[in-house]
């Protein structure tokens, strides 16, 4: 087994997940075939070569440095679930 | 009296020489297309949501539902940003608008672009206008069946790792992944950030580089964009003289190709050498055998990073809870559908502690190679050819429930997507009455090249792009 149910659970959690049991078992055996079929890029030996992170080679790009206009806060929360006083609000950290 | 439009047939170019000679109104023109939608999008599911108001007077355009629109909603084919109706425009919708190019609407795809038939979007698969029982490819599955069913004239996609080539081929028509950082990114709903590309999808070359030439080009807001080097040409030339094909074995010889799609390139291929092309065949040893491992590690590590952003928060639906902590946990499982959560997870996992080098470090080392094998073929030959897809359009359900048969469809655009290169589909033939598409790969930039190269072989092959049962 590539990966086990705990660190599926483990996982989860980094990822802000709340899965349900049957989410669990079901991705438990779909990310160990997955894993298994995308482990074979370790059996090259690139110790030598460099990663790349981005195919373009660009470096150092600047922005003028000139003030435009944000959004108007009114557009910036039209969105939200709910929103008070100019702000997200959101339920207390823990209860 | 205003001519009957056959939006089956008329080309954006066709379409646009019609409005500058008068000889028909802009909103003549859109009406035609909406009128089509009407006819056969219940059967074919290609749009999200229309738009009633035209917001400019050129030929009309549709837009993958990844690209936010000012005030028209924008889901991403996701449950978790139902309801979300953007605040500014995309680069993209922007340079569209200010060309004249209106709206049509907002087309299908898979959840986040991740996958390649359409049936992951929240909002249910479209059809492939050849037969509606098979899927119509994948993520930008809509954009492309839209356009083979004259419901728009042309159509901007994403592309990741092949969602709007793969889903060209599928579809009968003409798709361009352009060159990474040769087209803004700027509020386009991000998957996989060094990876993700804006393209066009259209019924003939031209058409799809008049599109390239108007939505290309450095933008201030997307500091990945670079200024094209060379203005894009409208290809006229019919001859292949003096251009060199490669043939690359392993894109040509993969597990999987169905011999009626490998049978219709070799016809195409044949064809370029009686215009006057040097086809010759080449060799990307470990981009084929590496490519979608590597994909598939990099893509969602990346995909696991912008996909964070979704929380509850700021927008989209928010499920019922009592903490912050519930809040965001909750959204995030009641938001996404499979797909999302699986390349997640997946992503989650090879980025985090322990497994980073195995994983996604070697994956960035993988890209490297992959550069540098078509940086090698690329010095010896203008272009490389291959099948678009394996297969022709699967049924509808076939690879659903198989994650990793699903991830094969892709085998052949993904490897020329990391290395960040252009590719063009374009449709080579039929296999059991469905299309089949022809990839060609060019250098960075090389846009100019891939336009003069299928438009030569457009004119040669005569492709219909009319399904049968429609002609």
């Amino acid at each position: 087994m590539a990966i086990s149910r705990d660190e599926v659970l483990h996982v989860a959690r980094l990822a802000r997940l709340a899965l349900t049991d049957e989410e669990v078992e079901r991705l438990t055996g779909e990310l160990d075939a997955i894993l298994e079929a995308v482990g074979i890029v370790s059996e090259l030996d690139l110790a030598e070569i460099e990663p790349t992170s981005h195919p373009l080679d660009l470096v150092n790009v600047w922005a003028d440095d000139e003030p435009r206009p944000s959004l108007p806060l009114e557009d910036v929360l039209a969105n939200a679930p709910e929103a008070e006083d100019g702000l997200f609000r959101v339920p207390a950290w823990r209860q | 009296m205003a001519p009957v439009i056959d939006t089956l047939r008329l080309t954006a170019e066709e379409a646009s020489g019609l409005l500058e000679r008068g000889e028909l109104s802009a909103t003549e023109l859109r009406g035609a297309y909406l009128d089509a939608i009407a006819d056969r999008d219940g059967e074919l599911h290609c749009f999200l949501r229309t738009v009633d108001e035209a917001d400019g007077d050129g030929v009309p355009i549709a837009l993958k539902d990844v690209i936010s629109t000012k005030g028209v909603e924008t889901t991403a084919g996701s449950r978790v940003l139902s309801g979300y109706v953007p605040v500014f425009d995309a680069t993209v919708a922007a340079r569209a608008k200010s060309s004249g190019l209106s709206l049509l609407g907002k087309t299908n795809t898979d959840e986040f672009a991740m996958g390649s038939s359409t049936e992951n979007s929240a909002w249910g698969p479209s059809r492939n206008p050849w037969d509606p029982e098979r899927v119509p490819g994948g993520s930008g599955g809509g954009s492309a069946a839209a356009v083979t069913a004259g419901l728009a004239p042309w159509a901007l996609g994403s592309d990741t790792g092949g969602s709007i080539k793969q889903p060209s081929a599928l579809c009968g028509n003409v798709g361009l992944r352009p060159t990474y950082g040769s087209v803004s990114r700027y509020g386009v709903v991000a998957f996989a950030s060094s990876l993700d590309q804006i393209g066009p999808v259209a019924k003939t070359v031209r058409d799809v580089a008049l599109l390239y030439s108007i939505v290309s080009g450095r933008d201030p807001l997307d500091s990945t964009t670079a200024e094209l080097p060379e203005p894009v040409r409208l290809p006229e030339d019919e001859s292949l003289a003096g251009l060199r094909i490669g043939v690359p074995t392993e894109l040509n010889e993969a597990e999987g190709i169905e011999p009626g799609v490998g049978e219709a390139v070799r016809r195409a291929l044949e064809l370029a050498t009686e215009l006057g092309a040097e086809v010759e065949e080449c060799s990307l040893p470990r981009s084929v055998r590496y490519g979608l491992p590597c994909y598939y590690l990099i893509a969602p590590a990346e995909a696991s990073s912008n996909l964070a952003r979704y929380d509850g928060v700021r927008y989209g639906p928010r499920a019922d809870a009592t903490s912050y902590q519930e809040l965001v946990d909750r959204t995030r499982d009641a938001g996404f559908g499979d797909e999302p959560k699986r390349r997640i997870m997946l992503g989650t996992y090879a980025l985090s502690a322990g497994y980073y080098d195995a994983f996604y470090g070697q994956a960035q080392k993988v890209r490297t190679l992959i550069i540098e094998e078509h940086r090698e073929a690329l010095s010896r030959f203008d272009v490389l050819a291959s099948p678009t897809s394996p297969t022709v359009a699967f049924r509808v359900g076939e690879r659903a429930g198989d994650p990793l048969a699903m991830y094969a469809s892709d085998l052949l655009t993904i490897p020329s997507c990391l290395a960040g290169l252009p590719g063009l589909s374009i449709p080579c033939g039929l296999s059991e009455g469905l299309p089949v598409g022809l990839q060609l790969i060019g250098p960075q930039f090389g846009e100019n090249l891939l336009f003069r190269a299928g438009h030569a072989l457009e004119k040669a092959l005569a492709f219909d792009t009319v399904p049968e049962r429609w002609r």
